[in-house]
């Protein structure tokens, strides 16, 4: 927990609402800090807006054709809505739950495949350093500089995640978002990417929607309890678990649903 | 358990049908076919000349191949953009809302429309337009026969299409998003080169379907018993030559024309088999 | 950071290739379906004008009574009560034998799906679903007016049709049955059902919608078909019901017409009818799988 750093957070969400047809809202006027440099986990049972309210962090939920936003977030102080989604997301990664290469391209194609979308050319050997760098962060090197020219679907499930995570990371994004990483992997891969994540915080901020409580008690610095679109409470994750404000927070940690 | 027996004796009999049904196809197609290979050998195929008057008769099937291979294939080429276009406006861009729902019916009553109206719109509604625009004074020919098949197939292509764009995964798409793609980069970037056998395969079955028509294009085509010898020249495809011929045929003939069909009906399944083997196989 | 501006740069330029690209899809969606209002526009505006009692209820003219009724401008005596017979003679009898051939078939292929012959035989239907229409013509031609009614006849253009309907209806009905839970399947065996009962009481009934779409949509199909019939039932301009003698049909009809240009007018009528005919047929059996438990 370092308290160095200046105390504005990262990303403001400002009375946030998100309805997937009109009336009904999956996010429902939330309002929350994500400090910089921090794990912040999402918490709450199936169908609290969990996933949504992530999706909104990177706009990706403007895929939907009727869906309706109101509230704002802002990333260093501006307004993500006020800027182009293509800056935005260079800004903002995300890794998703089941782990997925592009199937078409190459290890080595995959974890560049942010300068390739967004076409900007670079030199060889400033393709190759950035490959390199990034699969060294995420402890995939060793395991696939000798594959970086084959299709990355042979490699295990824990293997494709952190390829997909170095995907997201090597635009050096402020903010990385992940939805439920490790609920597609078994035990041990689950186990390696949370120590990733945990040696990742210190360049990056992660927010992290997960399933698993123990996870979230595991190696999140603040935690968010949402439930059915509503934020019922935020706070530092001991805190939150140890001695929850909240009736509805309480029922959740102790099991009684979700 | 008797009444068991039957049931299943009697469904077992009721699939020889099939079995029955194709070889009997097979020989009796060949079995027509025989005369003019006797006669010609299998030059018969390759052969131009087409001369029915008795005393010089001569039989060559190679003005009909070709004319269905010019014609499919045009209306292959035509219907490639259109097909295209629709199914991502479908799929993608408008995916989910009312206005894809009514496109797709509207292309799906594309299909329901019989052969014979489309061929007989073509004649009293497209050709005088064709003929207007000075590019052809009869307004029969390859041309106009191939841009009604490019109509009459769209509905093929774009259905299946359609079918194999929805199934590439979302989460393969949202990556793409979230790296900063634009809908036009994520299309060519993933969601193509995903789809892209089974849009091929489309695209096959499509010809399949062009290959075999009749009606549309017998009534379009021109009825000459000659490659074609250009794009708005008149011409015959295998199809046509045999509805236009087979009534007042016999003899050798007939022979050519049962021959002609054999060879149809073998491109056919060959070109359908291909498409549903990249189907099975790759989608 | 270097990469900051190139991004910048290039925003503007990717977003309109975007746009562009948005718009050439549009542009092509839009041209694909013009014609289907350009046929259905030009039909109905041409068509309307002989739709009268007569005809449905009279047969044919012949071309002198129509040209003389072209030729003062009146609207041509007679109908397609010729055609609408002939189709309803070859359609009724075509079913007769395809429905429950072609029920059965699919039946057996979805008991044995793992059998070696049941995926031989489900390959030989796919490719007898895409013989074209005109060789099935030939067919049954050499099978029926050669050898059988020895000259033209409902029954060989009835063949023929068999042929069309077949495959459509073995390989729905198949798919109908593959999306009954086999859960169903299980209770009946558990109650005790012997097998044949279970086919009869339980698995055609659950299924019937499906099924009767699959039927519907092969019948929409073989309604439209002119080639086979010309080389099968040929044509006549009696109202007939013998099935050993040459019978009309509606598309036959309408080739009949278009040969001869005083019918003009009744070539478009005969057309909107039959065009209105088959597309009711495909919204109502698309109607019936929309409200049905079991595809």
């Amino acid at each position: 927990m370092s308290d160095t750093q200046n105390s504005e957070p990262v990303i403001k969400i400002e009375k946030l609402s998100i309805a997937y047809e009109p009336g009904r809202y999956a996010v429902n006027d939330v309002s929350a800090d994500i400090k910089r440099n921090n794990i912040t986990a999402i918490m709450g049972p199936s169908g609290c807006g969990k996933s949504t309210l992530l999706r909104g962090l990177n706009r990706l939920h403007e895929l939907y054709p009727n869906i309706e936003t109101k509230g704002d977030v802002l990333l260093d102080g501006q307004s993500i809505f006020s800027m182009s989604v293509i800056e935005l997301r260079r800004k903002v990664g995300m890794v998703f739950q089941r782990p997925n290469p592009f199937p078409n391209m190459t290890i080595y194609e995959n974890v560049i495949a942010g300068f390739n979308l967004n076409d900007i050319r670079l030199k060889k050997n400033q393709r190759d350093e950035i490959v390199e760098n990034t699969l060294k962060n995420v402890t995939l090197w060793d395991e696939v500089k000798e594959f970086l020219y084959r299709k990355g679907t042979f490699l295990s499930g824990g293997q494709q995640q952190r390829l997909c995570v170095a995907r997201a990371i090597a635009f050096n994004p402020e903010v990385l978002l992940l939805d439920e990483p490790t609920s597609a992997l078994d035990p041990i891969a689950t186990s390696k990417i949370e120590d990733l994540l945990v040696e990742l915080k210190k360049q990056y901020t992660l927010v992290l929607v997960t399933h698993n409580m123990s996870q979230a008690a595991r190696i999140s610095d603040d935690s968010m309890f949402m439930y059915l679109g509503e934020l019922v409470e935020t706070g530092r994750t001991e805190t939150l678990f140890t001695n929850p404000k909240d009736a509805r927070t309480e029922a959740y940690l102790t099991g009684k649903f979700g | 358990m008797n009444g068991d027996r039957v049931t299943k004796a009697l469904l077992f009999l009721s699939s020889l049908i099939i079995l029955l049904l194709s070889a009997g196809i097979v020989l009796s197609l060949a079995g027509g076919a025989i005369p003019v290979f006797k006669e010609y050998g299998l030059g018969f195929i390759t052969s131009t000349v087409w001369n029915p008057t008795s005393g010089s008769e001569e039989y060559g099937a190679m003005p009909f191949i070709a004319g269905t291979i010019i014609t499919s294939i045009l209306a292959l080429i035509i219907c490639i953009p259109m097909a295209f276009s629709t199914s991502l406006f479908i799929s993608e861009y408008y995916s989910g809302t009312r206005t894809a729902g009514i496109l797709r019916s509207l292309v799906d009553l594309l299909a329901g429309i019989p052969s014979i109206v489309y061929g007989f719109w073509g004649f009293y509604a497209l050709r005088p337009l064709l003929i207007s625009t000075g590019l052809t004074d009869q307004g029969f020919g390859v041309f106009t026969a191939s841009l009604v098949l490019a109509i009459m197939i769209v509905p093929y292509a774009t259905s299946l299409s359609i079918e194999i764009i929805s199934m590439v995964p979302a989460e393969l798409k949202e990556a793409a998003y979230s790296l900063g793609a634009t809908r036009r980069e994520v299309i060519f970037s993933v969601v193509i080169p995903a789809a892209r056998s089974g849009i091929v395969a489309s695209f096959i079955l499509a010809l399949g379907r062009a290959l075999g028509e009749t009606m549309a294009v017998t009534m379009l085509i021109g009825n000459a018993n000659m490659i074609p010898k250009g794009l708005f020249a008149p011409g015959n495809t295998m199809a046509s030559v045999i509805a236009n011929q087979f009534g007042e045929a016999d003899g050798l003939k007939m022979s050519a024309l049962i021959a002609i069909g054999l060879l149809l009906f073998v491109i056919t399944a060959v070109v359908n088999a291909a498409g549903k083997f990249i189907i099975r196989r790759f989608a | 950071m270097a990469m900051e501006i190139i991004l910048k740069d290039n925003i503007k330029r990717r977003n309109r290739t975007n746009g562009r690209f948005r718009y050439l899809i549009i542009a092509g969606a839009v041209v694909t379906i013009i014609p289907i209002f350009l046929i259905v526009g030009n039909l109905a505006a041409k068509g309307y004008k002989q739709i009268n009692i007569a005809f449905f209820t009279e047969p044919a003219p012949d071309t002198f009574q129509a040209m003389m009724a072209a030729s003062s401008g009146e609207v041509i005596p007679g109908g397609i009560a010729n055609g609408l017979t002939g189709s309803l003679l070859m359609v009724l009898a075509a079913s007769l034998l395809a429905i429950p051939l072609g029920l059965m078939t699919g039946i057996y292929l979805y008991e044995n799906r793992t059998r070696r012959y049941a995926g031989i035989i489900r390959s030989l239907t796919e490719i007898l679903q895409g013989v074209p229409s005109i060789i099935l013509g030939i067919i049954s031609y050499l099978w029926v007016v050669k050898n059988i009614t020895h000259g033209y006849s409902a029954l060989a253009g009835s063949v023929a049709l068999t042929i069309m309907m077949l495959p459509l209806i073995i390989r729905s009905t198949e798919e109908t049955m593959m999306m009954i839970p086999i859960t169903i399947r299980e209770a009946a065996f558990a109650l005790g059902v012997p097998y044949y009962k279970m086919i009869y009481k339980i698995l055609i009934p659950v299924s019937f919608s499906g099924l009767a779409t699959g039927v519907l949509l092969a019948l929409s199909r073989i309604l439209g078909e002119t080639a086979p019939l010309m080389l099968t039932a040929l044509g006549s301009p009696a109202i007939s019901f013998d099935i050993a003698r040459p019978v009309s049909a509606v598309p036959l009809l309408i080739w009949d017409f278009y040969n001869d240009p005083n019918m003009v007018d009744l070539v478009w009528s005969a057309s909107l009818f039959l065009m209105v005919f088959v597309l009711s047929m495909n919204l109502l059996s698309r109607r019936i799988s929309s409200k049905r438990k079991y595809i």
